[in-house]
């Protein structure tokens, strides 16, 4: 038998290449962290450099930029309601019609499709997820606006339009262009999106939870409403945040139909805007302070986004969390 | 024996379940519905403007008949291709980071939880952050500026994937490398990374994907041409701008060109999209 313990030279040579070893692998750690660290900082980069382009703005409006109701390019008086209300509102009316919606898609998927069925359509709707917001955007001005006006906003204004208290809402020129408008074509434009994450959330609910209920003699209804809802709440309110972070900072779907009017919308069918669509048809030829003005409408978004998808992570995550069964 | 059963509760459960379940399938065809009439709408107006001028000539004159896109297309596959060189480097060594030496780590856990919210941050924002840093300091649009932003996009969508990817496999196959005596570089580049490496190109697939569909961000930075150029130093024509600017005027012309090109970038990213599938498919069942 040959003797286990190296000579001192061999032991020498292990120690050395164990040495360079430790020397690349602190490299390769170091070198890797830069690159994620990359991330922290382009955030960090687009938050100040939004911020610094923005400042003549808010110093001359201060914090009243953001409730100032005004637009004027030739004066250079700016404020940001008229976009924030777009932009809120817009989102607000999608949310509402593709939240609903998803649930629908979501529970279909995962609880009365057919089996067969459940992969194609969920990769269906996972694949409409990624056709580019540019095409919601034309298809909205050229084939939705048209019918719209025609088969929604004409008979809702004469239904609707002559009503106390509602009635203001639905006036405006019928040409299919306004708040409404996009926020139905935002609303198709997230649906995929939204669906594909609560159908994710659902399947997270423990088999054994559901059978039980089952088990028990419950519905279908009753199993998706009082065991799976309730046991992916937190997920569920995160994909619709996800999806409302979505809505809130899309572009193309919007601009196509949201009218671009810089005035306060006052119905649901006025024109109206909002910053991702200001920044798109004004940018181009703006400059100094109508630039820096859609700077500071570009850095409230930002903001705005950030937050909502920040919340919309952290519900996620803790539902995933809970799934420790 | 007769069973002792409340019969109004079982029915008002029943109709309750009748209408959710009702609701759900309309909400289901809905859905789909629309959305196949978006993807039909799509297929005949962009198969009617599809012919050989769009790959062979430029884009026309306002108010003129015929060209094509020629400038437009070679403009993206230049802006996206090298976003995605720069991307993908990037992304797979700041994804290996995330999963083999990120564990412990806050500045891992920040990175991963900012890098989630880079996924969905509107992309116009960091068209307005590209303008900001790489136009307004060298005082021209250009074809670099377009593929930096679309490279702030790709990164993220690359990063996620490779860590998810990693993460799916095996300890016992790093073990098995550690107890080797292989140094962590070598485990993480030629284990780790080599066992998920379908999952890696499915990663790139959809950061491809995902930018080759961009409009906002190359707004302001790639800004359009209406010439053809392949130097990247100038403003330069890309798809979803020519899209979005043809689709806007009141020409036939343009805005039958703007349907054929938005069947081009939708057909890629589908294709994209698919080819994703099939590899990681590959990899789940193999």
């Amino acid at each position: 038998m040959s003797n286990p313990l190296p000579s001192s030279a061999q032991a020498a040579h292990f120690l050395k290449t164990a040495e360079r070893q430790r020397t690349q692998d602190w490299l390769f750690h170091r070198l890797t962290q830069v690159f994620s660290i990359m991330v922290l900082l382009a955030l960090a980069g687009i938050i100040v450099s939004l911020f610094i382009n923005a400042w003549p703005t808010f110093a001359k409006f201060g914090a009243r930029f953001i409730w100032y109701v005004e637009w004027d390019i030739i004066n250079e008086e700016f404020g940001a309601a008229i976009a924030i209300v777009g932009t809120v509102a817009s989102a607000g009316l999608a949310m509402l019609i593709a939240v609903p919606l998803s649930f629908g898609i979501a529970v279909f998927l995962t609880e009365t499709c057919p089996v067969w069925l459940r992969r194609p359509l969920g990769t269906a709707i996972e694949l409409l997820a990624a056709v580019p917001s540019i095409i919601y955007g034309m298809f909205g001005l050229f084939v939705f606006a048209p019918l719209f006006a025609d088969f929604i906003q004409v008979p809702l204004r004469q239904v609707l339009g002559g009503m106390p208290l509602i009635g203001f809402l639905f006036g405006g020129a019928p040409n299919g262009m306004g708040i409404l408008a996009a926020g139905i074509v935002l609303a198709f434009m997230v649906v995929p999106f939204v669906a594909s994450v609560m159908r994710d959330v659902f399947e997270i609910t423990p088999p054994i939870l559901r059978e039980s209920a089952y088990g028990l003699g419950c519905t279908t209804w009753e199993v998706v409403t009082k065991i799976v809802l309730p046991y992916t709440q937190k997920g569920v309110i995160g994909g619709v945040m996800l999806g409302l972070g979505r809505a809130l900072g899309e572009t193309m779907a919007v601009t196509f139909v949201i009218g671009n009017a810089n005035r306060m919308p006052t119905s649901l069918f006025s024109p109206g805007t909002s910053i991702a669509s200001t920044l798109a048809n004004e940018f181009g030829e703006a400059a100094d302070f109508h630039m820096s003005s859609l700077f500071a409408l570009g850095f409230l978004l930002f903001i705005i986004t950030f937050m909502v998808l920040a919340l919309a992570k952290i519900m996620i995550s803790r539902a995933e969390k809970a799934k420790g069964f | 024996m007769a069973m002792n059963m409340n019969h109004s509760l079982y029915r008002r459960r029943r109709l309750a379940n009748l209408w959710g379940i009702a609701t759900s399938m309309l909400a289901m065809t809905l859905g789909l519905t629309v959305l196949l009439w978006i993807l039909f709408v799509l297929f005949s107006n962009g198969f009617a403007a599809l012919d050989w001028n769009i790959l062979s000539q430029d884009t026309p004159a306002p108010g003129t008949e015929g060209g094509g896109l020629r400038n437009a297309i070679v403009g993206s596959l230049l802006m996206v291709g090298l976003s995605v060189l720069v991307a993908t480097p990037i992304g797979i060594l700041a994804g290996i980071y995330l999963t083999e030496f990120g564990d412990q780590s806050k500045t891992a856990a920040l990175t991963r939880f900012v890098t989630d919210i880079m996924l969905s941050a509107p992309s116009i924002t960091i068209g307005l952050f590209v303008y900001a840093i790489a136009v307004a300091t060298v005082g021209r649009f250009s074809g670099f500026a377009g593929s930096l932003a679309l490279t702030l996009i790709a990164v993220p969508v690359v990063m996620r994937t490779t860590e998810n990817m990693l993460r799916l496999v095996p300890g016992s196959l790093r073990e098995a490398a550690f107890a080797l005596g292989a140094p962590r570089w070598k485990v993480s580049l030629s284990v780790t990374l080599r066992a998920a490496k379908s999952g890696v190109i499915t990663g790139v697939l959809l950061a491809i994907a995902r930018i080759s569909g961009e409009t906002a961000p190359l707004l302001f930075t790639a800004l359009n041409n209406q010439f053809f150029n392949d130097d990247m130093s100038k403003p330069m024509a890309n798809l979803p701008v020519v899209i979005f600017q043809f689709a806007m005027s009141p020409y036939d012309n343009w805005i039958r060109l703007a349907w054929g090109g938005a069947l081009l970038i939708t057909l890629t990213v589908l294709v994209l999209n698919i080819l994703a599938r099939v590899f990681f498919r590959d990899k789940t069942t193999s």
